[in-house]
């Protein structure tokens, strides 16, 4: 597309940067987070949350706000970070009640304690037919706002993602879109090898579904284009809901657990925890 | 107390599912944020379709997916709808368990589903009982389990569901039942038990269809002489522990009467009240002696496991001798 704003792209990678970061530091002080897939889904969440998504951090609840649902609640702990830089909580907070009785923050997200998050997630299969749910209800008021659902790859195993999409598709929703991080890793390995998902994009239009191919989706410039190239979202317009599948790499920007199915989750030493942060500002200064 | 029929003169029934619908049909009218879900249940002259026909903004049809309707309920209400979902309890209480636990009740949404075919009602064998909604609703954090024991009950029910928060499963049979109660301007409230009848002797703590079988044999003991209190406990949870209590207390003998699985349903929970008590009390559970059920009509199957009128006045008469 040409009329990309590159400088837009070089804001959201920059800010990327900065939460991978973010994320690397909450992993060293909490000893353990699930790493793989909230770096894979990392450049997308941060386009949707710093730039595409009408969402007020200062009022996280308002009307008119686009709907986020985390199918994939394991990478709640990429969102924990984002609302703490967009100071919605102090990272202190973060830290000290993480996984902690009495704390806000567990390994999957609950909404009652995090406003940020539309739904409390962690059970796989669960946020697709929530966001249908939801676009229902944008659909009955005639509201402006969309629903996105982030999904994960393996995840699509469960059966009641496809019941979601069936219908979906037969009330052909212009307020839905899915994404579908798609870093061909679940938690046993690789998904081809686990129960193949290919040919993934097919299967989605075969139940009613435009899918659109983010090729890569940890590169900010293809992430900005698919994003911006979505009609605007539309409670009454009858098309097909879209589908974006954005290939992805688990453990992006860190080489090390980059493609690693054993870094689903995992701690970092201080030694590694330097590592990661060196990487990721090599990535940073080679991008200029 | 409530009044309630003297079943040797009166035996008329109503379809609870017919009832709720009715009532859904008067309140979506007016009250826009009512949406009506269900799964392959709309067939064509039905009360469903009525509303579908009305309504079709608030009416939703998932197709035979009962997962996918607790979801988008759970989407729905998220949204500040007040979302309805009916289908069959079996499938809704099982099937859907993980949505119901995690959707509905983790997120603490008001959603509030119905199951039909309740217990034995079915007459489709065990695939299309519903022996287990109970043991399982009662186990989840933030839920209200309620089983009306009768249509008319049911309509109450539904209004209070209104302003009621959190979510709520409730439990109807699959047709007509009995009427239990003669005059409907009694007070209901959910959590609440109700004296459906007094006695000092022993009392029936019966749920649903378990109402109309201890009264029953309520009345029948009366002219034997034996004074038997029957509470309707239609919330399941929270459980009346107060009334539970004091029947303990009062008559030192209690029965449960339950179409459902006798292991983790209305008996365990009144067993645990009892026995945390500390009061001294006879105890027995009466219901589906935890086996795949047989086959038959509800009424043949309740004398079968011994839970009908009969079965309570020998359970009763034998913890009294």
């Amino acid at each position: 597309m040409e009329n990309i704003d590159m400088e837009l792209v070089r804001r959201l990678e920059d800010k990327a940067a900065d939460i991978r970061k973010q994320l690397i530091d909450m992993t060293y002080a909490i000893g353990h987070a699930h790493l793989g897939g909230a770096l894979s889904m990392c450049d997308i969440a941060v386009a949707l949350y710093y730039h595409f998504l009408n969402f007020n951090p200062k009022a996280p609840k308002a009307p008119d706000r686009d709907r986020l649902v985390l199918s994939k609640g394991h990478s709640g702990c990429l969102f924990y970070n984002i609302f703490a830089d967009l100071g919605m909580y102090d990272k202190e907070e973060l830290y000290n009640g993480y996984n902690r009785i009495g704390g806000r923050f567990g390994q999957h997200p609950n909404r009652k304690y995090i406003e940020g998050f539309e739904a409390s997630t962690g059970s796989l299969g669960h946020g697709l037919s929530i966001a249908v749910g939801m676009a229902f209800a944008g659909r009955m008021d005639r509201a402006r706002w969309r629903v996105y659902c982030i999904t994960g790859d393996g995840e699509l195993n469960e059966g009641s993602n496809w019941e979601a999409m069936m219908l979906a598709a037969h009330h052909q929703f212009g307020n839905l879109v899915a994404i579908v991080d798609r870093n061909r890793i679940q938690g046993n390995g690789w998904t081809e090898d686990t129960v193949a998902l290919e040919p993934l994009a097919s299967k989605w239009e075969s139940f009613g579904w435009e899918v659109r191919v983010i090729e890569d989706g940890n590169d900010m410039k293809q992430v900005v284009e698919a994003l911006a190239a979505l009609p605007p979202s539309d409670p009454v317009e009858r098309r097909k809901p879209i589908c974006l599948i954005a290939n992805t790499v688990k453990g992006k920007g860190i080489a090390f657990m980059e493609n690693e199915p054993k870094w689903h989750a995992g701690g970092l030493s201080k030694e590694k925890r330097d590592e990661c942060i060196r990487l990721i500002e090599e990535a940073r200064r080679a991008r200029g | 107390m409530a009044i309630t029929w003297d079943f040797a003169e009166m035996l008329a029934k109503e379809s609870a599912r017919d009832k709720f619908m009715l009532k859904l049909l008067e309140l979506a009218k007016t009250n826009k944020n009512i949406v009506y879900i269900c799964s392959d249940g709309a067939p064509v002259g039905s009360k469903q379709d009525e509303f579908r026909k009305l309504y079709p903004e608030q009416f939703i049809e998932v197709g035979i997916a009962e997962p996918n309707a607790i979801g988008i309920a759970t989407g729905l209400a998220l949204s500040g709808k007040m979302p309805f979902v009916n289908a069959f309890g079996p499938f809704l209480s099982l099937r859907a368990t993980d949505q119901i636990h995690t959707d509905m009740a983790y997120n603490d949404v008001p959603v509030r589903v119905i199951g039909t075919h309740g217990g034995l009602t079915s007459g489709g064998g065990p695939t299309h009982y519903t022996v287990c909604d109970y043991a399982i609703m009662r186990s989840i954090p933030n839920m209200t389990m309620v089983a009306p024991s009768d249509a008319n009950q049911c309509v109450k029910l539904i209004e209070a569901s209104l302003t009621y928060p959190g979510p709520v499963y409730i439990r109807v049979a699959r047709g007509e039942e009995p009427l239990v109660y003669k005059d409907n301007d009694y007070e209901y409230v959910i959590g609440k038990a109700i004296t459906a009848k007094e006695g000092k002797d022993a009392t029936i703590i019966g749920v649903g269809i378990g109402v109309y079988n201890g009264l029953v044999a309520a009345q029948q003991l009366a002219k034997e002489g034996i004074d038997v209190r029957v509470l309707d406990m239609h919330t399941i949870k929270p459980i009346d522990t107060e009334a539970i209590v004091k029947a303990a207390k009062e008559t030192g003998v209690i029965v449960t009467v339950e179409d459902h699985n006798i292991v983790g349903g209305l008996g365990a929970a009144v067993a645990e009240v009892v026995l945390e008590s500390g009061i001294p009390c006879k105890f027995k559970r009466l219901g589906v002696p935890d086996v795949f059920a047989e086959l038959g009509t509800p009424e043949e199957l309740y004398a079968y496991y011994g839970y009908d009128g009969n079965g309570i006045i020998k359970q009763i008469k034998q913890m009294l001798d």
